[in-house]
């Protein structure tokens, strides 16, 4: 069947080699009324910069939609449309389609056109999470969709959303006398979950804007191999994680050291991990949780037990998932000797 | 035989087909560029006609099946800011599902086509025909039409691409077609040639509000109370402008295709002097044609209107097809809990056209054929001899009936 695909072709946007070869033009410019120290509107920047010029981009509501379109003082260079709070997979799928249709009808000239469909992690991981799944499963369109997880509805007034770390502090999850933490669910693991569950879609990848190079090239690597692709970076927020703005870029840093956040991505079927998150799945020490956590004011009301609950949670992912950030299961033990003997049977054939 | 195998007309022919069928044929004579399905019925048979149009390469288009309606209205809502031509649909709770996605559209000003196969708002469940589902539209700036026939739904679909798309209006467009009763009920239809259809569907342009890193704008950014409220009046004049674009439709359908003539908002049948008379939407002008007639048989000056466009409301029209009538009575296949007089949809809004008249007729609200029940002889009977009784002792007993129900 997937020699029926009918694909149109890609651009071609080779990784930016060093942070001096990246090009001066910005296609996110001002114009915004984002918070002081929001690392979503750098991710903005840096998304669009990484895509170029002949680009489409969708915008689903949250943030990155209120404060970065007020009329007359647009921020977009590039074309830019709004879609609903859960659309965003949807409106990837209908852009490309309406393009694709376009040009192959000579209605609009053929080349390749970037469409990125970006949404919050309310959006994104809450509600259009079916609309994201079903949009990686269509073969035929070029496109990615990249989620901006700054872990709440911070749009709205910082509340908790299904990516909202355990025990944090948001308006619909105050400590007070009689619960300390009103918040147990554990994040989603989204990037995880789209990689596994969508064996066709060839780049998955989690990013962090702290990284801005690794984060831009991934962005640029999506756009290029073609098919429907997903991104998923994780945002500090000063406003909803309640810290000075000068320490986003830090915190963004701590998350990835900590192992809390790990960089990885997922190309034609192989798994890397990349950045300081490839020293830490081959064994480097990581830095405790603690040094994470204090410095955010949503934890502040976090005790000794909560801190080393959330520190468990994150050594079982790295030392007992089958895949720490993707696969949070292991093998019976008659699964893993049956899978380690086939593979000595491969070995030595080969 | 099938739809699919059958060949392509290059000249008008006849095809014995469903009210479903004939719009999926009129969707292959305008070129349609994206279309998405999902199911639910009855709506869902002109996706089922489309995929075989798609699979025999009849149709040349982005066929996707999505997986929900709001992602069915969503997709096509963007594919139709990048100028293409789309089309969906859906039927009963579908419809609401897709309702966030149906309600933003009409200000994006995007000229999409949906098909609503009316149906129950179930639970508790019903697949019938019930109008309340279309009508959850009726005050957010889409155009809206309820057909009668296949030859009708196909004509419509033709005609609503070319009002929709007309920059003058550039808002979106539903089709209501009676579930069952219209959506899988086969009868003759003339599919006119392609070269017709070319004639009287210009292309879709989108002009200088297509979404194109030619043409870099943002669409739909955050306007707040500084502008929201021109761009509700902005979308105002455009439907006010249609009526004028929706006849000017019409003439030139009747020209190019000799069908479609007389009046594009109501149907009146033997209402010129009727001292009586029903108005209603849809499939149910039959079974009221039939009656009207038995009952001038019997010398009983009784007329049927049949209302065509739901926005724009035809006030005018409604007013000189109704100002000779004593009394009127508006069938509704649709309900409005609570509603002045507890009456159904349609008869407030026809009851509030006909306010500025110096001589109003009563006006009385007969809800019949809910989820699917039938409009029968015996109801058009019932509700005209009430309206009869209005008409002579010049006093209505009471503003709404439940008709054709038990308890």
């Amino acid at each position: 069947m997937a020699t029926e695909l009918s694909m149109l072709p890609t651009q071609v946007l080779a990784p930016f080699k060093g942070v001096k070869k990246v090009t001066i033009e910005e296609y996110f410019t001002s114009g915004h009324r984002t918070c002081q120290g929001c690392e979503s509107a750098l991710v903005m920047k840096l998304m669009a910069k990484a895509a170029g010029p002949r680009t489409i981009i969708l915008g689903s509501t949250g943030c990155m939609y209120v404060a970065n379109t007020t009329y007359y003082s647009t921020s977009w260079v590039v074309p830019w449309m709004h879609t609903q709070l859960g659309a965003s997979g949807s409106a990837a799928v209908g852009t490309a389609a309406g393009l694709k249709a376009l040009m192959r009808k000579g209605r609009i000239k053929q080349e390749p056109i970037n469409v990125i469909a970006f949404c919050g992690d309310g959006g994104g991981a809450d509600m259009g999470l079916s609309s994201i799944s079903a949009a990686l499963t269509y073969p035929e369109y070029n496109f990615l969709i990249l989620m901006y997880d700054n872990e709440s509805y911070a749009n709205t007034d910082i509340q908790l959303s299904g990516m909202t770390p355990y025990g944090a502090n948001t308006t619909f999850s105050p400590p007070g006398k009689a619960r300390r933490l009103l918040h147990k669910r554990w994040k989603k693991n989204v990037a995880g979950m789209l990689a596994a569950g969508h064996p066709e879609c060839r780049f998955v990848a989690t990013v962090d804007a702290s990284y801005p190079l690794e984060m831009m090239n991934r962005v640029r690597k999506a756009l290029s191999i073609g098919g429907p692709t997903f991104i998923h970076s994780l945002d500090p927020c000063p406003k909803g994680w309640d810290y000075d703005p000068i320490q986003s870029h830090d915190l963004g840093e701590l998350a990835v050291e900590t192992g809390v956040w790990p960089l990885f991505e997922v190309e034609d079927g192989v798994l890397r991990f990349y950045g300081k998150s490839k020293a830490i799945a081959q064994g480097r020490k990581r830095k405790p949780v603690r040094e994470y956590l204090l410095r955010q004011g949503r934890f502040a009301h976090f005790i000794e037990e909560d801190i080393e609950y959330f520190q468990t949670k994150i050594d079982q992912m790295w030392e007992r998932w089958l895949l720490p950030g993707i696969a949070p299961f292991r093998l019976a033990d008659d699964i893993k000797k049956a899978l380690a003997r086939s593979e000595t049977e491969i070995e030595s054939t080969a | 035989m099938s739809l699919a195998t059958q060949p392509v007309p290059t000249a008008d022919k006849e095809m014995l087909i469903s009210g479903c069928a004939a719009i999926a044929q009129a969707l292959r004579l305008a070129s349609i560029d994206v279309v998405t399905a999902y199911p639910i019925r009855p709506y869902d048979t002109v996706m089922q006609a489309v995929a075989k149009l798609i699979a025999n390469g009849e149709l040349d288009a982005e066929y996707i099946v999505a997986c929900s309606e709001h992602d069915q209205f969503e997709i096509v809502k963007h594919a139709s800011a990048v100028g293409a031509r789309v089309f969906c649909g859906s039927s009963g709770v579908g419809w609401m599902y897709a309702m966030e996605a149906i309600a933003v559209t009409p200000a994006l000003r995007l000229p999409m086509l949906a098909l609503v196969g009316n149906r129950a708002l179930d639970d508790p469940g019903a697949f019938g025909c019930e109008h309340n589902d279309a009508l959850c539209v009726r005050d957010l700036g889409w155009l809206l039409t309820w057909v009668d026939t296949a030859q009708e739904a196909l004509d419509t679909a033709l005609i609503a691409y070319r009002v929709a798309e007309d920059p003058r209006i550039f808002l979106p467009c539903a089709i209501g077609a009676d579930g069952a009763f219209l959506t899988h009920s086969e009868a003759l239809v003339k599919v006119p040639s392609q070269e017709k259809v070319d004639q009287f569907l210009p292309k879709y342009d989108r002009g200088d509000k297509l979404l194109h890193p030619d043409n870099p704008i943002t669409v739909a950014p955050q306007v707040n109370e500084d502008w929201v409220m021109e761009i509700r009046k902005q979308n105002d004049g455009a439907m006010r402008r249609a009526p004028g674009v929706i006849q000017e439709a019409y003439a030139d359908f009747h020209r190019i295709f000799g069908r479609q003539g007389g009046n594009p908002f109501v149907e009146e049948y033997m209402a010129d002097d009727a001292d009586v008379i029903l108005l209603g939407q849809g499939t149910l002008s039959m079974p009221v044609k039939v009656g009207v007639r038995k009952l001038r048989e019997q010398g009983h000056k009784v007329g049927f209107v049949r209302l065509k466009w739901f926005r724009p409301f035809p006030t005018q029209e409604v007013q000189d097809a109704l100002r000779g009538a004593k009394a009127v009575g508006v069938i509704d296949r649709d309900y409005s809990f609570g509603s002045p007089n507890y009456g159904a949809v349609l008869y407030n809004e026809v009851r509030s056209a006909l306010y500025d008249l110096p001589q109003r007729p009563h006006v009385i609200s007969f809800i019949c054929g809910l989820g699917g029940r039938e409009v029968t002889l015996d109801s058009v009977t019932e509700m005209s001899e009430i309206l009869l009784k209005a008409a002579k002792t010049g006093r209505m007993d009471q503003p709404n009936y439940w008709i054709g129900v038990r308890g």
